[in-house]
């Protein structure tokens, strides 16, 4: 019952966000609505502190007219789909090649020290999380991090400290609107 | 300075935005293809010798030539932006600062082949440029480029971009397909290959960002004119994305045919290594494609100059030779730790693998703990040869390319710098002890290996 509780999603599908979705489905042909699945996922996600429980997963079903297995085969193939809750702010580090050797794993060692969390784990106060990620496509700027939308590049220990302030002081854009 | 094709426009302050970009030229070549016959189209591009620069290097007019116009289905035009090759990010640059120029190109390209539904499948970690793209489409619709009977031509496009969700494999263009029509991104079996059974069981054309982005400027100019740049077989420029121990890492254009000397050690390119150390090895077209050692980067097996070319970079096949492949160009100095790299790149590909095909699901990730194995002096002898074993039998024996972009990493790695695999084995309390991407200079481990026995 305690597992249950910990996963436990409240569902909000707001106006402008149903909107966004019947924007998404228009981009594909009619009887094709299945098409608009990830973009969809991507979009209930954002809106439900970026991640999706099985419930959401099975409104996403509801909302394209699919079955719930098929969201389901989806969501546990891709990496940016997060099945359990994260934190509100989540550190991607990637450590893939030119990171590595520009020392992206001491960068997110000291991000996960700092904050008290092993990569994967969430902060008590549900506001960070820190996950090792395969490459982001920014080898020439590295070591680098994705947050929300962004990417953070060419970073130092020092970096990492003025972006958890900047979290923790709510001056930070996940989103680009 | 080389001629620019890509990035001629692209530092004029505000050429994202639509407004800049027209009054800069853009979208003068859908002026002029709408009125063409699309065969000509096809057919200029053919003549240009434009190579695919997703990696593969398939000639794009000889592609767009296969696409079934005889069934009556609909056709589509994809453009593969799901740029996830370690040591690759050009494409994202050209997205980033000049989206018009992609939208233009996929404008132009999908009426080349009878296309009425376009769409830009952009991996999903690169939200804001998803985002930068999607604006930019709102902007071509609203000046009449995009949309019903564009500029009173009769003709149709609709053109969409669409995120991916985080899979490398939906790099390759069947699983790309796949993952656009909302499923996991398993490879299909080919053929039936996407120009005759694509997006939907449609004649579907996947090709490049690079690739498309090139086509304005073809039709604005001739497939003569951008033949006449490069060299050979390799026609016209290409972007590169430097990352590694260079002094300046980052995205560059240049005609090919440059050697590689010129590239590496110039100002206006890398500007040489970082901190003056020597170079040691250089991958030259993203993770998948074998490293060079030394003393094949500056010059062939041949004793020829090794230059900026599909042909030239593959001189002596991957014996003596490498592959452009996506133009991903990572440079190692001595102290780069080959076998700790090769551990990377076998943990991403054991990462990336969709699990369809055995010898991948399972290899990859067998190559992943043996080489974490060496890497923390724990290996043994034997190791070395269980690892080429492995790599040998995933390679052409998987449904799509992964497996083989899996094992050239680390027969590469095996072939050119054995001695360090064994420099592992030999002397662990030496490895235990280091910083883990660095190793001694190599020539110290040459020198140990050459002097004490077992």
């Amino acid at each position: 019952m305690e597992t249950l509780k910990k996963y436990h999603q409240d569902i909000n599908i707001t106006p402008e966000l149903m909107q966004r979705i019947q924007e998404l489905i228009s981009h594909y042909p009619e009887g094709r609505q299945k098409s608009a699945l990830l973009p969809v996922l991507h979009e209930l996600q954002d809106a439900h502190d970026n991640w999706l429980s099985v419930d959401l997963q099975n409104k996403a079903a509801e909302l394209l007219n699919i079955t719930p297995i098929e969201v389901y085969e989806v969501v546990t193939f891709y990496t940016m789909f997060n099945q359990k809750p994260v934190g509100k702010y989540m550190l991607e580090f990637c450590v893939t090649s030119c990171c590595a050797i520009n020392k992206a794993e001491d960068v997110m060692d000291y991000a996960c020290e700092k904050l008290g969390v092993k990569p994967g784990q969430v902060t008590a106060d549900g506001l960070f999380s820190v996950v090792g990620v395969q490459c982001l496509g920014a080898c020439g700027y590295a070591p680098m991090l994705q947050l929300g939308d962004f990417y953070h590049e060419h970073l130092t220990k020092e970096k990492v400290d003025q972006l958890i302030e900047d979290c923790k002081a709510d001056k930070i854009t996940l989103h680009d609107k | 300075m080389g001629q620019k094709i890509l990035f001629e426009k692209i530092h004029i302050p505000g050429i994202k935005t639509y407004d800049v970009y027209r009054e800069n030229g853009g979208y003068a070549s859908v002026e002029k293809a709408l009125k063409m016959n699309p065969d000509d189209i096809t057919e200029e591009v053919k003549t240009s010798g434009l190579r695919g620069r997703g990696g593969a290097g398939f000639p794009v007019g000889l592609k767009w030539s296969f696409i079934d116009k005889k069934s009556g289905n609909p056709r589509h035009l994809v453009c593969n932006a799901d740029e996830s090759e370690p040591g690759t990010f050009k494409d994202r640059y050209l997205m980033e600062y000049i989206p018009h120029l992609l939208i233009e190109g996929m404008i132009t390209s999908s009426f080349a082949l009878g296309a009425n539904l376009s769409y830009i499948y952009i991996r999903g970690e690169y939200m804001w440029v998803f985002k930068t793209l999607e604006r930019a489409i709102k902007e071509a619709y609203a000046a009449g480029w995009l949309g019903k009977n564009i500029k009173g031509s009769g003709y149709d496009l609709d053109l969409h971009v669409h995120c991916g969700g985080g899979a490398y494999i939906c790099g390759e263009e069947t699983a790309l397909i796949e993952s656009l029509e909302g499923k996991r991104g398993n490879p299909r079996i080919k053929p039936p290959f996407p120009a005759v059974k694509g997006l939907w069981q449609n004649p579907t054309v996947v090709n490049n960002v690079e690739s498309i982005a090139t086509v304005p400027w073809i039709l604005l100019n001739s497939g003569e004119d951008y033949a006449k740049i490069g060299l050979g077989r390799s026609t016209g420029t290409k972007l590169f994305s430097v990352s590694g121990h260079v002094k300046k890492p980052g995205v560059y254009e240049i005609e090919m045919g440059m050697t590689v000397d010129e590239f590496m050690n110039s100002d206006e390119y890398c500007g040489g290594m970082i901190d003056d150390r020597p170079l040691k090895g250089l991958i030259p077209g993203g993770s998948s494609v074998p490293i060079l050692p030394q003393h094949l980067i500056f010059k062939t097996a041949n004793g020829e100059d090794r230059l900026m070319t599909y042909e030239s970079l593959a001189d002596g096949g991957f014996a003596t030779g490498s592959s452009l492949g996506s133009g991903g160009f990572i440079v190692y100095n001595d102290t780069a730790c080959i076998v700790r790299n090769t551990w990377n790149f076998s943990r991403f590909y054991h990462h990336e693998s969709c699990g369809q095909c055995s010898p991948c699901r399972e290899g990859t990730g067998w190559m992943e703990k043996i080489l974490w194995r060496i890497e923390n002096g724990q290996g043994t002898e034997e190791d070395i040869d269980v690892l080429w074993s492995i790599q040998a039998k995933i390679e052409g024996n998987t449904i799509c390319p992964l497996g083989d972009a899996a094992a050239w990493p680390v027969a590469a790695a095996i072939r050119h710098f054995r001695d360090e695999f064994e420099y592992h084995i030999r002397f662990p309390e030496k490895i235990k002890k280091r910083d883990h991407f660095v190793n001694e200079p190599f020539e110290k481990v040459k020198h140990l290996l050459n002097t004490v026995t077992i």
